[in-house]
């Protein structure tokens, strides 16, 4: 049997790298909101010209209203981020571009006024806060032991940070925004992370019944041997679907699939070498604690 | 225990066939050759008014969050005032002719908002600006006649004498889009009822040579001089418009006037034409993952592999069912829900096959390993997507609880993945069970 546990500080050393890697990141750059939190307006634009290119289609707009950014998705499609446009508003813009590029057409049009936008923002904070306490309050009362509870919260924290982590540096380097989609992909990375603490935690538990005196280390590391295989296979064909669907998903939910395949393998690598390490050290405390 | 196995698979399949005669499309026309001869023939559900309903980025479509402002109604009408609006919006798109619009009330707080979602229409523009105006229509006696600014708001301020009169748009029968016989030029006919055609007559009878004002929304249309009485209830408003004016101000009218002004809050419109490929391209991900997801497990477990594998399609085939026989509306994130519950699906057979390995490694016999690994996996399975089941339901929102999203993408997404999680635990377990019992022999 492999002893997993003396690797533990090692799973630590990983799971600090890639936190100080996201916090390097959110502390540098931010994250980039979408307007579905922040308000403004979001037009998708197909232009077929080959002639063009962002600066100049972001130049004509600039005269009707506040372009604040531009980017090409495709071969012949605009993304323009700008200042809320009421639908005449739009008209406008839309009806001067087609003086100058004739062949243009409007695939999408989002538009977000500041009141919904902040709504937003707070019932999604509200959602997460929900979904954290109720997971947290059900694992310490299905385990009887907070012990147990906190571990699984501390690794939904950890899942959740390099997720957004990974989402700072998406946004810097490829100007990927944070959405509601991105939201609700958050949501199921802590109940994937959950899931998988869960069945871990449970094995643990099952084992502590049946060799009592064993060290709760002895007793990890059977656990860990046991369920890894069935950790990994779970997960492998989780990550097949979402490959799948962000190399061949098209363009609309690209993002929200790398979210979710983000969310996938951290989720499994903290239930099985972040969940259950801490839960090690927690109980090494609690006796240093009663001495 | 071998009768009850049986009893099972014969339910199973028996459930299987109704969910696929359920969940082909209504008719799909199949060809193939056989022995040179080709043959082509319709297969259909024979469930034919059961369709996949498509949300509104798949079909194409405009959802609008309009905000009633409030400000001017009593705290006690407020609930009545958005009502009638909802009602009256959903007359006007319906007149306009809008397949199944969706139109709903949305009260949290102080705020009251209706939204409003019309799929796949063309012209977004025309759908908006008929929700978006109050079309409130009033009739003023002007004393002093001399007037031909159309443009002139109704104010204190401009010096005639507006006279208001009991004529409004309740007083309407029907208003309708026609072309002025002598000019050519688009109207709106207006028929008053028995009430209206009468005040409507007391006016035009005791006031002669003045004019009448019409005005819509605070806005003078026109303001004809009253040369002869007009007893027959009918009137006419020429105000420059152009036939889609003309018309939606006809709508407009026979819908009723809003009681409240209201104001687009949120906009969004995506065209037929990218939600499609979007669709395609996510289906066709689908299928390669599941492919994926088919090869490893038949690699990894062989025999058994092969079995989750068949109780994976017929999970496909199921959540196909449920979607169409609960009226789901499919969206995109839903799309997206649903291929990862299928890869999720697999976890309760992985859970299952490691346990009998465990059980086996034990030099357990085979029947008892089989039964056992069962009741064992399933207190994992059970707990673990409880946290799933609590997160999904979190995401729709059931209750409608203000403090949290309601609607729209994120309802879709959870939706479909509650459904997910639900229908894996019923095939992972007692389908794949059962074909475990049948098919798995102890020599294996």
């Amino acid at each position: 049997m492999i002893n997993f546990m003396k690797y533990r500080y090692l799973f630590f050393a990983v799971s600090c790298f890639f936190l100080g890697f996201g916090f390097y990141f959110i502390f540098n750059h931010g994250l980039s909101r979408s307007i579905d939190f922040v308000g403004g307006s979001l037009m998708k634009i197909q232009i077929k010209n080959t002639d063009t290119n962002s600066e100049l289609v972001a130049n004509e707009l600039k005269k009707v209203y506040e372009v604040s950014e531009i980017k090409k998705i495709d071969n012949e499609i605009y993304e323009v981020t700008g200042e809320n446009l009421t639908n005449e508003e739009k008209e406008v813009a839309l009806n001067m571009l087609k003086q100058v590029y004739s062949d243009t057409s409007l695939l999408s049009f989002d538009a977000v006024g500041p009141a919904i936008s902040q709504e937003l923002a707070k019932k999604t904070l509200t959602a997460l806060a929900l979904v954290a306490a109720i997971i947290t309050f059900y694992v310490a009362k299905q385990f009887k032991d907070l012990k147990f509870g906190v571990a699984a919260i501390l690794a939904m924290l950890h899942d959740s940070l390099i997720l957004l982590g990974a989402f700072s540096f998406f946004g810097f380097y490829f100007g990927v925004k944070i959405d509601i989609l991105f939201v609700t992909a958050m949501l199921t990375t802590l109940s994937f992370s959950v899931h998988d603490t869960i069945v871990v935690f449970d094995r643990i538990r099952e084992l502590k019944r049946k060799n009592a005196g064993k060290e709760l280390a002895d007793i990890i590391n059977l656990a860990i041997s046991e369920t890894l295989t069935r950790s990994l296979n779970n997960s492998l064909t989780i990550i097949f679907m979402l490959t799948a669907l962000v190399l061949l998903g098209g363009d609309t939910i690209k993002w929200f699939a790398v979210a979710l395949l983000v969310g996938a393998v951290t989720g499994t690598y903290s239930s099985t070498f972040t969940a259950v390490p801490l839960l090690l050290l927690f109980d090494d405390l609690a006796k240093k604690f009663k001495k | 225990m071998k009768k009850d196995v049986l009893k099972s698979f014969v339910f199973i399949l028996l459930l299987t066939i109704f969910a696929s005669l359920v969940a082909i499309p209504a008719s799909s026309p199949i060809s193939f050759e056989v022995f040179g001869k080709k043959i082509e023939t319709v297969i259909g559900s024979p469930f034919k008014n059961l369709e996949l309903k498509k949300g509104l980025d798949i079909q194409g479509g405009t959802q609008v969050v309009l905000e009633a402002d409030m400000s001017q109604i009593a705290q006690e009408d407020k609930q009545d005032a958005i009502n009638s609006a909802t009602d009256i919006i959903l007359k006007r798109v319906d007149l306009y002719g809008v397949a199944e619009p969706k139109v709903r009330s949305l009260v949290s707080d102080q705020n009251y908002r209706i939204v409003v979602e019309l799929a796949g229409i063309k012209d977004t523009n025309e759908a908006l600006a008929l929700v978006g105006q109050t079309a409130e229509l009033s009739f003023f006696l002007i004393k002093q006649p001399k007037t031909d600014d159309t443009n002139a708001t109704v104010s204190a301020n401009t010096g005639y004498d507006f006279q208001p009169t009991e004529l409004s748009g309740k007083s309407l029968k029907k208003a309708s889009a026609q072309f002025d016989p002598q000019t050519g030029e688009p109207v709106v006919a207006l028929d008053f009822n028995d009430e209206g055609r009468q005040i409507f007559a007391e006016i035009t009878t005791n006031n002669t040579g003045d004019s009448l004002a019409i005005i819509l929304d605070g806005q003078m249309v026109m303001a004809p001089q009253i040369k002869t009485p007009i007893v027959d209830g009918k009137a006419v408003i020429t105000g420059g418009f152009n036939i889609e004016q003309a018309q939606q101000l006809s709508i407009q009218l026979n819908a009723g006037a809003l009681p409240v002004p209201i104001k687009v809050l949120e906009q969004r419109t995506v065209d037929a034409t990218l939600g499609a490929d979007s669709v395609q391209k996510s289906v066709f991900a689908g299928l390669v993952g599941i492919f994926l997801v088919a090869v490893f497990m038949i690699l990894y477990y062989g025999f058994k592999g092969f079995l989750a594998v068949i109780a994976l399609v017929l999970y496909a085939i199921f959540t196909l069912a449920i979607y169409k026989l609960l009226g789901i509306t499919l969206t995109l994130p839903g799309i997206a829900g649903m291929i990862l519950s299928i890869g999720m699906a697999v976890d309760a057979n992985i859970l299952i096959f490691e346990r009998m390995k465990e059980e086996l490694r034990l030099e357990k016999p085979f029947e008892v390993a089989l039964e056992l690994c069962f009741g064992r996996a399933w207190d994992s399975i059970k707990d673990a997507n409880l946290a799933t089941i609590i997160t999904a339901l979190i995401l729709i929102n059931p209750l409608d609880f203000r403090f949290l999203n309601s609607g729209g993408m994120v309802r879709g997404f959870g939706v479909t993945l509650l459904i997910g999680v639900l229908l894996s635990l019923f095939t992972g377990v007692l389908v794949s069970r059962t074909l475990m019992r049948m098919f798995l022999k102890g020599s294996k």
